[in-house]
């Protein structure tokens, strides 16, 4: 592998470096500040001056997870001590536990639908793509511009279509329609993605196995695949980042069953007053699947954008 | 082993012609090299037999058995390529190991872990065996893949110049390696290069390809000896062969245009004066740059030559070859 020519020198290190972590800062700003407000009480979330420092509290998170109604003073004590911390915390409110929140369903929902596209969009999008890349397919450019025209305007401008089409198939409010909807968002991507990647690996490793007994198929499967690992990893990413982050539909097409996290979220402001804790802290755990996916396939990631300009 | 039969195949890629009618018989047991420059059909010619082309007209039969229709799998060939090709996912191992393990193979444990030792140990890369492919040198990668090809026992087996990426040392071990190998298998090869020298010292066939078309095909020493074209005749010897005017040294027979002449159809010390311009030291022998009557033609002479740049030697054609304006061999 070769990456520059010329070294650079120590000035030049030291301005990437302020750059960059420069750049980090204040991406990384935000992120922290809703970390921390996840764990603060109501009041300090709202403090004037921000509070920076402050003693942290699983408030938010026991509101995130539960539903609580209120109850007079009296009956509270007729119910005796509180019998778990978090019973605890919320007691101090002059509130109950009912049950738990909707949080961990819509959670689950948002797993479901988000994973089961990416799925399916890097499944198909992998067999396109190597169709794409490696065979005499009639109309192929056309074909390909076609696919990618379906990403020339902002999906939701299809919403009100969808929408009435949904409602027709008993679609609307699935699991499955959500993850349909979601593939059909990013097949076009995956399919160009993947292209790419498919036509960085020479023909000569296909044509080995061919002659060393497997069919086409085989060859795919045990050649062609391991090597496109890196693509489809990056290629996934992608695709995860989009369904599971998508609002915009999620609002419009869900409302009870596959209902996802994202359009969820804001609703707990509305229960209680505003609870900033609980709403940083649902926004907390819905970041966490997707940067645990991310670092976990970081290497392929990196080598996935990088992957063309450096020789293998 | 099998012999390997084309029958009038013509392949082109679009408008371009890659193979234009060619037959030709790869005798079982043989070793045919194929010679031409890039762009002469060599490798398609190759693809062909393997499977990874189809002729556009003509037929290509193994051991007499009609190859049309039939992919790469079935047609139990073992291939070389010119770029390593070995699986950069795999290790040596598995990459030697994967035909045997085929489909097609099935070939029981045992069986392949003998083989892939056998030909680990003629190939000397038994100490590589555990490395991942992409961790090897230029020349171990393509001694893998020449590797991959040998543990199996194919009805033929192709090779794309498969030691034109090795330096010299390497490139020269390997061709006797193989040479070996072939002979003690009673194998068949189809073998294309460039390099004369492989062509010289592994053929028991030489096919000269030119622009799709086999312009001639016999034993090595017949396409030396015996050229039909001018074409055919610069394929080997080196040094080249020098073509000249026909009457150059003389009278020519009618319809001549060309005399061609390699350095031992040069008689030296007698005829007619030239030039030394230079002369080439090589250490096995020594080479001779003549310039005769504005032509400049390229000798070999005793290593230890006392002549000298600026020196009068004299030159005579002995038995030369005359071509007609077209190329073709007349004498």
């Amino acid at each position: 592998m070769s990456y520059s020519i010329t070294e650079p020198s120590n000035r030049q290190k030291w301005f990437a470096g302020i750059l960059v972590v420069g750049y980090a800062l204040l991406t990384l700003l935000p992120l922290a500040w809703i970390i921390a407000t996840g764990f603060k009480t109501p009041a300090d979330a709202i403090a004037y001056p921000p509070k920076v420092i402050f003693s942290p509290s699983l408030e938010g998170y026991v509101n995130l997870f539960t539903s609580r109604s209120r109850v007079t003073p009296e009956d509270l004590a007729a119910l005796g001590p509180p019998t778990t911390w978090y019973d605890a915390i919320v007691r101090q409110y002059d509130m109950v536990i009912n049950g738990p929140s909707r949080y961990g369903e819509r959670f689950m929902n948002s797993v479901i639908i988000g994973f089961g596209s990416t799925f399916l969009s890097v499944f198909l999008g992998t067999i396109a793509a190597y169709a794409f890349s490696r065979f005499k397919v009639p109309l192929k450019d056309d074909l390909l511009f076609f696919i990618l025209s379906t990403r020339m305007m902002p999906p939701i401008a299809v919403a009100i279509p969808i929408f009435l089409m949904y409602r027709q198939l008993g679609l609307s409010d699935t699991h499955l329609g959500m993850i349909l909807l979601y593939t059909a968002v990013n097949l076009s991507l995956s399919v160009w993605l993947l292209k790419g990647f498919i036509d960085e690996i020479p023909i000569e490793y296909e044509e080995a196995a061919l002659i060393d007994g497997y069919t086409r198929f085989q060859a795919f499967y045990k050649v062609v695949l391991p090597q496109a690992a890196t693509g489809i990893a990056s290629t996934a990413i992608f695709c995860l980042i989009f369904s599971w982050n998508e609002y915009a539909f999620a609002v419009l097409l869900t409302s009870g069953t596959a209902q996802t996290a994202p359009p969820f979220i804001p609703t707990i402001i509305g229960s209680g007053g505003k609870d900033w804790p609980a709403v940083a802290a649902g926004a907390t755990l819905f970041l966490l699947p997707i940067m645990i996916f991310t670092i976990l396939l970081r290497k392929h990631l990196l080598r996935g954008i990088t992957f063309g300009a450096v020789r293998k | 082993m099998a012999e390997v039969l084309l029958q009038n195949v013509s392949k082109s890629f679009g408008r371009q012609t890659a193979l234009e009618d060619v037959s030709l018989t790869v005798p079982d047991g043989s070793f045919v090299v194929l010679l031409g420059p890039t762009g002469a059909g060599k490798t398609t010619l190759l693809r062909m037999v393997s499977g990874l082309d189809t002729p556009n007209s003509g037929e290509v039969f193994i051991a007499g058995r009609s190859m049309r229709g039939l992919p790469p799998a079935e047609r139990n060939v073992a291939m070389v390529f010119q770029q390593y090709s070995l699986y950069p996912h795999l290790t040596v191992r598995e990459n030697m190991e994967f035909p045997l393990k085929s489909p097609l193979l099935r070939t029981p444990k045992a069986e392949i872990a003998r083989k892939v030792a056998e030909v680990a140990e003629i190939l000397q890369i038994s100490h590589k065996l555990d490395n991942k492919a992409t961790a090897l040198s230029g020349g171990e990668m393509q001694r893998v893949s020449i590797g991959r090809a040998l543990v199996r026992s194919p009805s033929v087996y192709l090779m794309d110049e498969p030691l034109s990426s090795l330096d010299a040392k390497l490139r020269a071990d390997l061709r006797i390696e193989l040479k070996n190998i072939q002979a003690n298998l009673g194998a068949t090869f189809l073998y294309v290069t460039h390099d004369q020298i492989e062509a010289m010292t592994m053929a028991t066939h030489v096919g000269v390809l030119d622009h799709g078309r086999l312009v001639q095909f016999g034993t090595p020493r017949e396409i030396y000896e015996q050229p039909v074209s001018i074409y055919a005749a610069g394929r080997l010897g080196q040094p080249h062969i020098n073509i000249l005017p026909a009457d150059l040294f003389g009278p020519a027979p009618s319809g001549a245009a060309y005399i061609g002449m390699r350095p031992e159809q040069i008689l030296q010390g007698e005829g007619q004066d030239s030039l030394v311009k230079r002369v080439e030291h090589l250490g096995d022998q020594t080479r001779l740059h003549l310039a005769f009557r504005n032509h400049d033609l390229t000798t070999v002479i005793d290593a230890h030559t006392p002549l000298r740049a600026g020196d009068i030697v004299k030159i005579q054609p002995l038995k030369p070859f005359y071509f007609d304006a077209a190329g073709a061999r007349i004498v």
